[in-house]
């Protein structure tokens, strides 16, 4: 905010070989700005802060008041809780995570798989109505989601989906499909089409070109969109939570949301499942960062 | 080697729009052939449908005797290159080179060989082991048309191949395609819109517009005697000076009373347009014999050449070439005289020569 408004100062008439911007700032503004960035990043990330503490407390200090911020016990039965039941077989919410892991990650393989070739043929092939097919297609993510559960449903009910993990593959699929295809597309335009026809005057087939040229370039791309994908399956609630009732084909989201609501709240086993829950996406995105900001930053860059 | 037949050639999208509008060429053996024309006009569809990289909708496609509607572009026995190179960014240029040869199956000796030929050809010695990354653009498009000369195709399909490479080297690829082409006599279909390289490069150029060939002709053809107005405005810099006219007593008069020659077998009751090339055209003094007045509007100094711009009867955009001995100030009333022949009249309703 700062920095437009200084700019629509210094934008004026006035004739100055100094901007205002750089009279009124230096020290002063540099300080406002740390100040600022700092209580955003404490009111952004203390609930991670207390979800990670509140998941290695031991239980009397979880409760404890005043909280402790500091000088509590540290334990890790929270976690062992999360992956082992009481009575020593796995835990309901191992399962739910695997479940995740199954869900989230058979759904966006099969976005890529469906959603790449999809716009590598829209961004290269002229087809009849080819912008109403993309605005068609883009339109499906026009409503929030929600909007179709209850229609979802029913259909689903027909036709035996409900309750089982290819129902949720599906159904995130069916999400992830329409905006792989439009940030490939983004992708694939920037990638000139001439490797492809001088591969294709090199005596390789349409398909072969795009497999053995085209498609390594895209690569940051594919996995910028995949984590986008999986991070949408990974943290999906509400459709996981209709479409699913028995405790074998849950996924973590509505399972986690299960351990709240009894008589008494177990804070540390939610803190710690929550943290089990966050850690892989947050790996996931870490080990692919480069692909991440090369892919983000890819599109915006015009040859 | 083989020259090309295009027949009937047609193109239309999906969409409706008509790329190629029934287009006939014939290429001759060993020929410099050259398409030119604004943007979207069909040359680059027209080339792309000759190396099979896009199907016509109808129309026949013959190189040498062969009928290759049907055969993929690998069969074809044709290079091309492109605008940005198209070369394979994981491959050293020596990789490059070889790929297309390698995917055809020759021995390995033969391979190399060809590779080696086509990069003494090219000069690329000390790039050999570079990937396209660490080429400038003028190196990469060298590697490219080594790239097309190793598999010594039957034709060469260049797809405005100079357009990414600043002024300069511009000339010197063009100097150095053309001397390469001489020296192999391999058939070469070359796509561009800049008008200079076409008129240096070919020995036919073929003109495009909206889909349909305006004239085809040798360069001194096209220049001389432009086929429609779209060409006479489309060849030279600065164009043609096109002037409004009136046929009267047998001459042409325009507004501003100059009087041209008509060519022989011209057409009465016709609204005219006479075609002048500003180095047919002199700026004199006011008064001076054979001379209709006329005002500078601006004078662009070149250093080799002055191009006046003068207003004559009220046409204010009347070019006018002239060495640069001669100074005329802006705004100065001067003289306006033709010397140079008879020109090209054309029909302003069909924009079609005349006579």
């Amino acid at each position: 905010m700062a920095v437009s408004v200084d700019d629509a100062v210094s934008a004026g008439p006035v004739r100055d070989h100094t901007p205002p911007a750089r009279r009124f700032g230096g020290r002063g503004r540099a300080v406002l700005e740390v100040a600022l960035l700092t209580v955003l990043a404490v009111v952004m990330l203390f609930p991670v802060l207390w979800m990670v503490e509140t998941s290695i407390k031991e239980n009397r200090d979880v409760y404890a008041i005043p909280a402790k911020f500091f000088d509590f016990k540290v334990t890790v039965d929270h976690f062992k809780d999360v992956f082992v039941s009481s009575s020593g077989g796995r835990s309901g919410l191992s399962v739910s995570f695997l479940n995740s892991v199954v869900v989230a990650g058979v759904s966006t393989v099969l976005a890529t798989v469906l959603g790449v070739p999809a716009a590598w043929a829209y961004s290269r092939f002229a087809l009849k109505a080819k912008k109403d097919q993309l605005f068609f297609i883009l339109s499906t993510r026009f409503m929030p989601p929600v909007v179709v559960v209850i229609p979802i449903f029913l259909m689903y009910r027909q036709v035996g989906l409900i309750d089982t993990q290819l129902g949720l593959i599906l159904i995130y699929t069916a999400f992830n499909v329409p905006f792989t295809i439009w940030m490939m597309k983004g992708f694939v335009d920037e990638v000139p089409a001439e490797y492809e026809d001088a591969a294709m005057l090199d005596g390789y087939t349409r398909l072969q070109a795009f497999w053995k040229f085209t498609l390594p370039l895209l690569v940051p791309g594919i996995a910028a969109t995949a984590v986008f994908a999986l991070i949408f399956s990974w943290n999906e609630f509400v459709f996981a939570i209709f479409l699913t009732s028995s405790d074998d084909v849950r996924t973590a989201p509505p399972a986690i949301a299960g351990l709240i609501g009894g008589t008494t709240v177990d804070w540390g086993l939610v803190a710690a499942s929550s943290v089990v829950f966050a850690v892989p996406v947050l790996v996931f995105a870490y080990l692919v960062r480069r692909h991440l900001v090369a892919g983000v930053t890819l599109g915006a860059v015009r040859r | 080697m083989a020259g090309i037949e295009v027949t009937a050639l047609h193109k239309r999208y999906p969409d409706g729009t008509v790329a190629v509008d029934h287009v006939d060429l014939s290429i001759g053996d060993g020929e410099l052939f050259v398409m030119l024309g604004p943007s979207g006009c069909g040359k680059t569809t027209t080339l792309r449908a000759i190396a099979g990289l896009e199907r016509q909708t109808t129309g026949d496609i013959r190189i040498g005797d062969t009928l290759v509607n049907d055969l993929p572009p690998a069969e074809r026995d044709i290079a091309m290159v492109f605008q940005f190179y198209a070369l394979y960014p994981h491959l050293r240029t020596r990789d490059n080179l070889a790929f297309p040869l390698r995917a055809e199956g020759l021995p390995k000796s033969e391979v190399h060989k060809r590779v080696e030929e086509a990069a003494r050809l090219m000069r690329l010695g000390p790039l050999m082991d570079r990937r396209p990354r660490r080429l400038s653009g003028g190196e990469q498009q060298r590697v490219a048309l080594a790239r097309a000369l190793v598999r010594r195709p039957r034709a060469f399909l260049m797809d405005e191949p100079l357009t990414n490479l600043d002024a300069e080297l511009r000339a010197d690829m063009r100097t150095e395609i053309k001397h390469l082409q001489g020296q192999l006599g391999t058939t070469m279909v070359y796509v561009t819109h800049d008008q200079v390289e076409a008129m240096s490069l070919g020995h036919r150029i073929a003109i495009l517009n909206k889909g349909r060939v305006e004239q085809i002709g040798t360069p001194l053809e096209v220049y001389d005697r432009p086929a429609s107005l779209f060409c006479a405005e489309f060849i030279g810099s600065p164009p043609m000076n096109l002037i409004e006219v009136e046929v009267v007593d047998g001459k042409l008069h325009s507004k501003g009373g100059l009087v041209l020659t008509p060519p022989p077998g011209l057409p009465r009751d016709r609204s005219l347009v006479a075609g002048v090339r500003p180095e047919a055209l002199e700026v004199t003094e006011p008064g001076a014999e054979g001379s209709v007045p006329a005002r500078v509007v601006s004078a662009e100094g070149l250093g080799d050449e002055v191009i006046y711009v003068v207003d004559h009867g009220g046409q204010r955009d009347v070019r006018v070439r002239m060495p640069p001995t001669v100074r005329f100030a802006t705004d100065a009333s001067v003289g306006l005289r033709h010397s140079g022949g008879t020109p090209a009249v054309y029909d302003v309703h069909t924009e079609d020569l005349v006579a």
